[in-house]
């Protein structure tokens, strides 16, 4: 798990083991996986930012509600992540300057972020889930 | 994990697992197999997933699997489970976030042989006239005022706006529109995203295909649907697009504290839940209920452009090119239904994802020229196998709570299916053996292989065997496009 995701085995959909040392590093390695999944190609030309503010009652609802805002940016105002610079990030809120190059195309559809069995695991190693998307 | 000892046969198609395999369970789960699916079935996660589903508050009778079942999220896809109204629940994962997603058979009078110069030339002008793809946008974008419309109207929109005629809608389930639907629980952002999506595919398994009515065997039937041995059909599969889902979406999360607050405890937070009477579960059902009939319109408006890409590349060709609506029908829908359990008519919630309304003959909800013979089901296939049309019958009203099979079902991951085809190679492949493929991305063609799905005939077989559907006719892809 070279680049702190790999795709593993689902029947229908597609599901995503993700690691990071910390929960900054599980999130933006969530993101990438995700877009990677999606097979994304963007505009080359100047990067952009947007400044994201969540809350949530526990890190799992937190970690789909980041993926849904991406997932919402990357259809709806065609904005694919670059890079992920959290000023803060807890169990339940995050902060953070999201950098993005419009989108020139993205080959598969990511219908949702499920909560299908999600579980962030905390151990010595860092954090670790597996994410669900439904496709 | 479950082993096939863990199940008890209970008649040649069905299978149980009691309520006394696991403390948490409220009703048993029986699944539709025969031998072999049934091994299918247990090699991934479906059957864990169906036990789980069966300890959801309220439900009645049995949680119930299709032989087409494979692992979804939270509830697998292919199940059926009805909770008691108006005290059981609803749950939003159970319908799934692509609600209403479904399936509209358009028949046509044209023979192979007068269209088949023609094909390609169709499969082109099919594609340009139905958007498909990630996120695309359609010809026509709606002022919020008039998405709310939509969602209150459903299919009649289309009819309003020249998209649809009345013989579309009068063979539409619910006429193509559900009654309480309520634009005020729609978030914003899914209003946003409904805006500019009517008359769109979309991408992964959605398609639309051109089809030969290879065998027909209810002559009756067959006739009745304008289904003639020889001649050409149109399938299209698509639901509500990225409004559906966000309302999906909006609403797991917004469950998520209602279950807390309704000290719901389930297994796995896909299934969280509300009450039907509470507010929650009431302004879910609206909401969906607005996402549903988006969908309805939207495969009607979609069926508009198909017919204007059969007037475009046949005009002067062929004298009879108007494809005739055979049915539309939901399969990923939540929807309050009578049915009779031991003996007494009860009032429930059916959550069907990935299953199919298969209500028997006498049902007043049918056309009159259904009404006699029962609801057609529309079973799409694979893209390089067949589809079938089948009717629902007074089995499926005993057995299924009026349900039956969706598909093929699929069997090998998205992964593997990558790993072992070339999107390229398959085009190629499917194009040697007659059928014309237009896709937006050669990987998720790959995804979509038919050796990713399983035999459809056999799912065929075991809903027959079973008593919970009958053949009608079996079709043939010709056209095949996908976003």
């Amino acid at each position: 798990m070279e680049q702190g995701y790999e795709e593993i085995e689902h029947t229908a959909d597609w599901s995503l083991r993700v690691k990071g040392q910390d929960l900054g590093e599980l999130f933006r390695n969530a993101a990438f996986g995700m877009a990677g999944l999606m097979g994304i190609s963007t505009e080359n030309g100047p990067l952009h930012m947007y400044r994201l503010e969540l809350k949530a009652e526990d890190p799992e609802a937190l970690l789909v509600a980041f993926l849904e805002e991406i997932l919402y940016r990357v259809e709806f105002t065609a904005e694919s992540v670059e890079d992920i610079n959290f000023s803060s990030i807890s169990t339940n809120a995050l902060s953070a300057a999201i950098t993005y190059l419009p989108v020139v195309e993205v080959e598969k559809a990511i219908k949702a972020v499920t909560f299908h069995l999600l579980e962030i695991l905390e151990s010595e190693r860092g954090f670790e889930t597996v994410i669900v998307f439904d496709v | 994990m479950i082993r096939k000892q863990d199940l008890k046969q209970i008649s040649a198609f069905r299978w149980e697992i009691p309520v006394s395999f696991r403390k948490d369970m409220r009703v048993p789960v029986h699944i539709f197999a025969d031998p072999e699916l049934l091994e299918a079935a247990l090699g991934d996660k479906s059957i864990e997933q169906a036990i789980n589903s069966a300890t959801l508050p309220g439900l009645v009778g049995q949680v119930l699997v299709m032989p087409d079942v494979h692992q979804g999220y939270g509830f697998p896809i292919g199940g059926i489970a009805a909770s008691r109204y108006p005290d059981g629940i609803i749950s939003p994962g159970a319908i799934g976030y692509d609600i209403n997603c479904g399936v509209r058979l358009l028949a046509t009078r044209i023979p192979y042989e007068k269209i088949e110069p023609y094909l390609d030339e169709l499969a082109d002008s099919l594609y340009q006239n139905c958007p498909s793809g990630v996120g695309v946008s359609g010809h026509i974008l709606l002022s919020k005022q008039e998405l709310k419309r939509v969602c209150r109207e459903g299919a009649g929109w289309a009819l309003k706006h020249g998209y649809a005629s009345r013989n579309d809608l009068d063979r539409t389930e619910e006429t193509g529109c559900l009654a309480g639907a309520d634009p005020e629980a729609v978030s914003e952002r899914a209003m946003q995203r409904g805006r500019s999506q009517l008359g769109t595919l979309g991408a992964g398994n959605h398609f639309i295909e051109v089809e030969i009515v290879e065998q027909v065997f209810d002559e009756k039937a067959a006739a009745a649907m304008g289904l003639r041995i020889g001649q050409l059909a149109v399938q299209i599969h698509c639901g509500s697009r990225g409004f559906g889902h966000q309302i999906c979406s909006d609403y797991v999360r917004e469950f998520q504290e209602a279950v807390r607050r309704y000290n719901i405890h389930l297994p796995d937070r896909e299934l969280v839940c509300a009450p039907l009477n509470s507010v929650e579960g009431e302004r879910y059902l609206a909401a969906m209920n607005c996402a549903a009939n988006y969908a309805f319109c939207n495969r009607q408006v979609l069926a508009h452009y198909a017919r204007k890409a059969f007037e475009e590349v046949l005009t002067g060709h062929v004298s009879d090119w108007d494809l005739y609506q055979v049915y539309d029908i939901a399969h990923n829908m939540g929807k309050l239904e009578t049915h009779v359990l031991a003996g007494k008519e009860v009032r429930v919630c059916v959550h069907r994802k990935g299953a199919t309304r298969a209500f028997g003959p006498g049902f007043k909800g049918l056309p009159d020229v259904y009404r006699s013979l029962g609801q057609p089901v529309l079973v799409p296939g694979s893209m390089g196998t067949a589809s079938w049309v089948l009717l629902g019958t007074e089995g499926s009203m005993r057995q299924s709570f009026g349900s039956s099979c969706h598909g093929a079902g699929r069997v090998m991951s998205r992964k593997q299916a990558k790993r072992e085809v070339r999107g390229s190679d398959l085009r190629q492949h499917l194009e040697a053996e007659g059928i014309h493929i237009r896709a937006g991305s050669m990987s998720g063609l790959a995804e979509e292989a038919p050796r990713a799905y399983k035999d459809v005939d056999r799912v065929i077989e075991v809903v027959v065997g079973a008593g919970i559907a009958a053949k009608v006719a079996r079709l043939k892809p010709l056209v095949v496009i996908k976003g």
